[in-house]
């Protein structure tokens, strides 16, 4: 494996079955180094979504082999799956934030999913982290009282938080402004330095592509460049 | 609340959160929870107040065995028996007395015009040990002619007149032809069965019922030798006695059977408990339709906790905790209203309706159950939240 921390090997995947059945993915081989910012690029319907959710551990792989931190999830059982989505950060372009929970609580929920543990210890990483993205007067709002941005600022601090092996994101940026969503993915970065988190981001956002380690464009299904930059 | 769940559970309190965000839905689903509770308690209220007017009659009683006749369903509600029965039992080893009970129902109309029934006991007044102690020290009284001791619960009767009674006054009345004088009350209520209860002597008792014959009582009470089983008692008389016709039973046997007889086999008893069930029903319902919603309302943010790593369990303990809230919300103001209907009830009718702790805890496990039911029901639009969806 080497320094990969996400590696695919003859990748396909369909969707439907029967004559409805449709391939998104065509024999995609990928290697992504520990520690770096992979951005993921290519018009709707590029497969580049699939490509994600499959890294994700969150579609079956059923034919060719993706391995995520050393682990085959071709045929995978749950267990194993779920125990991977752990060391996962996910961002969505929706935020997804759970509406009855303050941005601490939602924070939280990144950090309890590991299992128990000191909830005073919890609180204050979940505190530290939305201080780190500008919210520290907004940790004890729900999301109905924040604004589109500073939702989706809370959603990261939920993905961040954990210390995730791997960061997942589709159009993380989308909701944010200029100044956050530089912020944001500048975060992102630095933190794959120091923590040799591995970044993959499904962005049309010109302004962040100066900031990526490498850009992958995908079209219907295949992968059309690859530039390391 | 929320910091008590959450160091409880040891994680934050997800579902007492999610019940509370919508205080309006919140309400609805505790009201209606209490409104389930309520259908079952007023159910149970009224069965229970038939079950114990049932047994009320044995409480003036005291004696070890009663023999009936076979035909009978309850203690109030048989057919004769020979006196000679009585005669046969006391040669039998073990009984040490036995006395024949009679039992009728007598109408009788107050000033008012209103008419008040009685279920009247006549007794062998020589015989005390047959009645309860606190009647039996009035019992040699009963000896006058046609004289009676009322039930102070009777429903219906003046209040003064009760009063009087109990200030050891006289209280005369005419029934059936017949001048009959209370001397004293005894304290059982009203029931199902009559308005209240009155004792008299079996002599009394053959001249306001004429068709009555002494020698056909409608049960013979049995008191057995100290240190003698009941059982075994039972058991000798079940092989001396002509077997035709006659039911041989301990006084708690007899109980639980009229009991048994009154919630299976009367429609009363079958009616009451579907009632009970209907509530359970009712109450299922409307926790499925809570949960279920609150599940579908929150399918993106459940798809979101299955995409970081929470697994089903997690998911369930959500709703089982949703589950639980609603019952013990429901609950309690379920029983408080409970409670203040029950005492209308009583005050309205005399009926013996009583809130105990067992159908208090009863109701709450039933509540408890139907809840988790309808949560376990609702768990499968679980299935629903797709993380793949999310992206």
């Amino acid at each position: 494996m080497g320094n990969a921390s996400i590696t695919t090997r003859g990748l396909n995947h369909f969707f439907g079955k029967g004559d409805a059945r449709k391939q998104a993915i065509f024999d995609v081989n990928l290697e992504i180094e520990r520690d770096s910012l992979t951005i993921l690029m290519g018009p709707s319907g590029s497969g580049k979504t699939t490509l994600l959710t499959l890294i994700g551990c969150l579609r079956e792989v059923s034919d060719g082999s993706v391995s995520v931190l050393g682990h085959e999830l071709n045929n995978a059982d749950e267990a194993l799956l779920v125990g991977l989505r752990r060391r996962l950060g996910f961002i969505f372009q929706a935020h997804n934030l759970h509406e009855s929970l303050t941005s601490t609580q939602n924070v939280l929920m990144g950090l309890q999913v590991h299992g128990g543990g000191n909830q005073q210890k919890q609180r204050a990483a979940a505190h530290h982290i939305l201080n780190l993205l500008g919210l520290a007067d907004r940790r004890d709002y729900l999301p109905g009282n924040l604004s589109g941005g500073q939702k989706q600022r809370v959603a990261v601090a939920r993905a961040l938080v954990s210390n995730p092996e791997i960061i997942l994101a589709d159009e993380p940026t989308a909701a944010l402004d200029k100044e956050s969503g530089h912020k944001v993915v500048q975060m992102l970065k630095s933190l794959g330095k120091a923590r040799g988190t591995t970044t993959v981001m499904v962005t049309h956002d010109p302004r962040i592509l100066e900031m990526a380690d490498r850009i992958i464009t995908l079209e219907d299904g295949h992968i059309v460049s690859d530039q390391r930059q | 609340m929320s910091h008590l769940l959450a160091i409880l559970f040891g994680r934050l309190p997800i579902g007492w959160l999610q019940l509370t965000h919508s205080r309006g839905r919140f309400v609805a689903a505790v009201a209606g929870v209490a409104f389930a509770n309520l259908l079952v308690f007023m159910q149970l209220g009224i069965m229970g107040a038939l079950n114990n007017s049932t047994v009320a009659p044995y409480d003036i009683l005291d004696a070890d065995i009663i023999l009936s006749s076979q035909d009978g369903n309850t203690l109030t509600d048989g057919g004769h028996i020979p006196r000679a029965r009585m005669f046969q039992a006391l040669g039998v080893a073990g009984v040490s007395d036995a006395s024949a009970l009679f039992i009728g129902n007598l109408p009788f109309t107050l000033e008012d015009g209103s008419s008040v029934s009685l279920l009247s006991f006549g007794m062998d007044v020589a015989k005390p040990l047959f009645a309860s102690p606190a009647i039996a020290t009035s019992l040699e009284k009963l000896s006058l002619e046609n004289t009676v001791l009322l039930d102070e619960g009777t429903r219906g009767m003046p209040k003064d007149v009760i009063a009087e009674l109990m200030d050891g006054g006289q209280f005369r009345f005419e029934t059936g032809g017949n001048t009959l004088t209370a001397i004293g009350t005894m304290d059982v209520g009203g029931g199902f069965l009559a308005d209240g209860m009155m004792i008299m002597s079996d002599q009394s008792f053959m001249r306001v019922f004429p068709s009555r014959s002494s020698g056909a009582p409608n049960h013979i009470l049995i008191r057995t030798a100290d240190g003698v089983s009941n059982d075994a008692v039972v058991a000798r008389l079940m092989n001396t006695l002509p077997s035709g016709n006659l039911r041989i039973q301990t006084m708690s046997g007899s109980a639980a059977n009229d009991l048994a007889y009154m919630a299976t086999e009367r429609p009363t008893g079958v009616i009451f408990g579907f009632g009970v069930f209907m509530g359970l029903l009712v109450g299922l319902v409307i926790v499925y339709q809570v949960l279920s919603t609150d599940v579908a309302d929150h399918l993106r943010e459940y798809a979101t906790f299955k995409a970081m790593g929470y697994g089903q369990s997690f998911f369930l303990g959500i709703v089982f905790e949703e589950a639980i809230i609603l019952a013990l919300f429901g609950f309690i103001p379920g029983i408080l209203v409970s409670l203040g209907l029950y005492a209308g009830l009583v005050s309205f009718t005399g009926l013996p309706v009583e809130m105990n702790a067992g159908r208090a805890l009863l109701v709450f496990l039933g509540t408890l159950m139907a809840c988790s039911l309808s949560g376990a029901i609702a768990t499968r639009r679980l299935a629903n939240a797709d993380p793949a969806d999310l992206f």
